[in-house]
């Protein structure tokens, strides 16, 4: 039997803090977890720092995050990429920075994996090349230019380790043991790895070990890293257990995002209503 | 679409640009918001009879990556990916671009998406395409808001890479890393110098004769129409739609 607590989407949401970090993935695979973004909006969590590994400029990730942040759950984003892919800007997230709102932590992507591998193995800071005459360096008071220790002359970048305090994602199935398979997405797994509390939302739970298949086992997360499990079929909408993209729904979003009033019935329509993702 | 007929796009015209762009490379990967220079780069794949891999991020099909979104940023380190592309919504007459915003930094008039891998990759990855399909005094601009990553950098800074061309929905440019500078290259059919004199906010150098960018030829139509077209719909399906006429699957 799984040692990890397997609760309602709902419970699982009152994990995260007020105020947590968070990281989320990127959304090119169904690691979306938007049913558990819409439990975290009705708890009504605030304060959250949002670190997007390394973007959510995917149609379901730049959804997802645009929804938290218009919904008044985040106060800062670390990211190097927001929006909603081919559809454009993400209307909220744009609108949060020009309001002053949102505190923008502005990262390139290989730097947010940097960071992660730091904090996955424990380690203060990594090494990064790049970055040198770019504006973000300038503005990352916690990025540095070092000498390179085993060559004069050679500057490059450190960077602080990421060890976020809470990692969501959404994955196709976890196994009777709690263990979490996503395949050769080595994105999850590193988050998980990084971070202090894992919170993952399922379409299945599946009978059986993936351990006792080394074809399974190759893509997996073991369940000492998971803290808590959520079954929710669709969670991980919109794209379809299939992996279709379903762009109406991302474009009905946009739609609504880009007006206060729209933005407020969608909260209403789509996101009061606990049992629209999980029926 | 019937794959023999109709009028050549601007971005068929484009795509096939960027193929010339690319010819030769072995290791090619394309971004994310890049739907012309997936479709060019799969036409140069094409062209190459095997020789070359285009890696998509944001395909299944084209990413035969194994170990996360890390592994093309740990390749590139490695002078393992040949060419790549960028864009920005503001670019300058020394190729630096600015993917984050206009105005003050950070209270920003206008909030693009972010700087994804250009930090990095505009640095490490040898040939790395520009492109910009509004081409445009407010993208072309002088100097840049703000650097998302830097079109040359000065000696000392480890950089094996950085741009060669930027192409645009008027034309294409050279870029001379000595002189961090454009220079015209080439006019698309259906524009002149003077309008990309007009619509360019930064100076560039031009030749005394500036030719026009080829037409696909009717083999690369056939390859764009078909295999790129359908390939395409699995990755940007409204944009295989809008330009090839193509539904996803």
């Amino acid at each position: 039997m799984s040692t990890v607590p397997i609760v309602g989407v709902d419970e699982l949401a009152a994990r995260v803090p007020h105020g947590a970090s968070l990281t989320v993935q990127k959304g090119d695979e169904r690691d979306v977890p938007l049913a558990l973004a819409h439990a975290l909006i009705r708890r009504g969590v605030r304060g959250l720092h949002l670190i997007t590994l390394p973007t959510a400029a995917y149609p379901a990730s730049g959804m997802m995050v645009d929804l938290l942040i218009g919904a008044g759950c985040v106060d800062s984003v670390e990211t190097s990429g927001i929006s909603l892919h081919e559809l454009g800007a993400a209307p909220r997230f744009s609108q949060a920075v020009k309001a002053g709102r949102l505190r923008v932590l502005d990262a390139t992507c290989p730097a947010v994996y940097a960071a992660l591998q730091a904090g996955a193995k424990g380690q203060p800071f990594a090494p990064l090349r790049g970055l040198i005459g770019s504006d973000l360096l300038r503005h990352r008071s916690d990025y540095r230019i070092i000498d390179n220790p085993f060559a004069a002359g050679d500057a490059i970048v450190v960077v602080p380790a990421i060890n976020a305090d809470v990692a969501i994602f959404h994955a196709a199935k976890a196994d009777a043991g709690g263990n979490v398979w996503i395949g050769r997405d080595r994105d999850r797994l590193l988050a998980a790895h990084a971070a202090g509390c894992v919170l993952v939302t399922v379409d299945e739970l599946v009978p059986g070990c993936f351990f006792d298949d080394e074809a399974w086992a190759a893509g997996v997360i073991p369940a000492s890293y998971i803290t808590g499990l959520a079954v929710v079929p669709g969670g991980g909408m919109p794209l379809t257990s299939e992996g279709q993209l379903d762009l109406d729904a991302v474009r009905s979003y946009r739609h609504a995002a880009l007006d206060d009033g729209r933005f407020a019935a969608y909260l209403e329509r789509e996101v009061f209503v606990p049992e629209r993702l999980s029926a | 679409m019937n794959s023999s007929s109709g009028s050549i796009s601007a971005q068929e015209v484009q795509a096939s640009a960027i193929a010339d762009l690319i010819a030769g490379a072995r290791n090619v990967a394309v971004g994310m918001l890049s739907p012309v220079p997936g479709a060019g780069a799969l036409l140069a794949a094409h062209l190459s009879g095997g020789r070359m891999r285009v890696t998509i991020l944001g395909s299944r099909e084209h990413n035969r990556f194994t170990n996360g979104g890390a592994e093309l940023f740990d390749l590139a380190g490695r002078g393992g990916i040949d060419a790549f592309f960028l864009s920005g919504g503001q670019i300058d007459g020394q190729a630096n671009i600015n993917l984050v915003g206009t105005g003050d930094y950070p209270q920003t008039e206008v909030r693009w998406s972010g700087s994804f891998g250009s930090a990095y990759l505009y640095y490490l990855v040898p040939r790395v395409l520009l492109f910009r399909w509004e081409h445009s005094r407010r993208t072309l601009v002088p100097q840049v808001d703000f650097i998302s990553a830097p079109g040359t950098s000065p000696p000392g800074v480890h950089r094996p890479g950085g741009p060669v061309a930027l192409i645009t929905n008027l034309c294409l440019f050279a870029f001379d890393r000595g002189r961090g500078r454009f220079s015209l290259r080439s006019v698309h059919p259906g524009h002149t110098l003077e309008e990309v004199r007009d619509q360019t906010g930064f100076d560039f150098d031009s030749p005394p004769e500036v030719p026009a960018t080829p037409l696909p030829d009717g083999a690369r139509l056939q390859a764009l129409r078909g295999p790129v077209a359908t390939q395409m719909a699995g990755i940007y399906p409204a944009f295989a739609e809008a330009v090839f006429g193509v539904r996803a699957a």
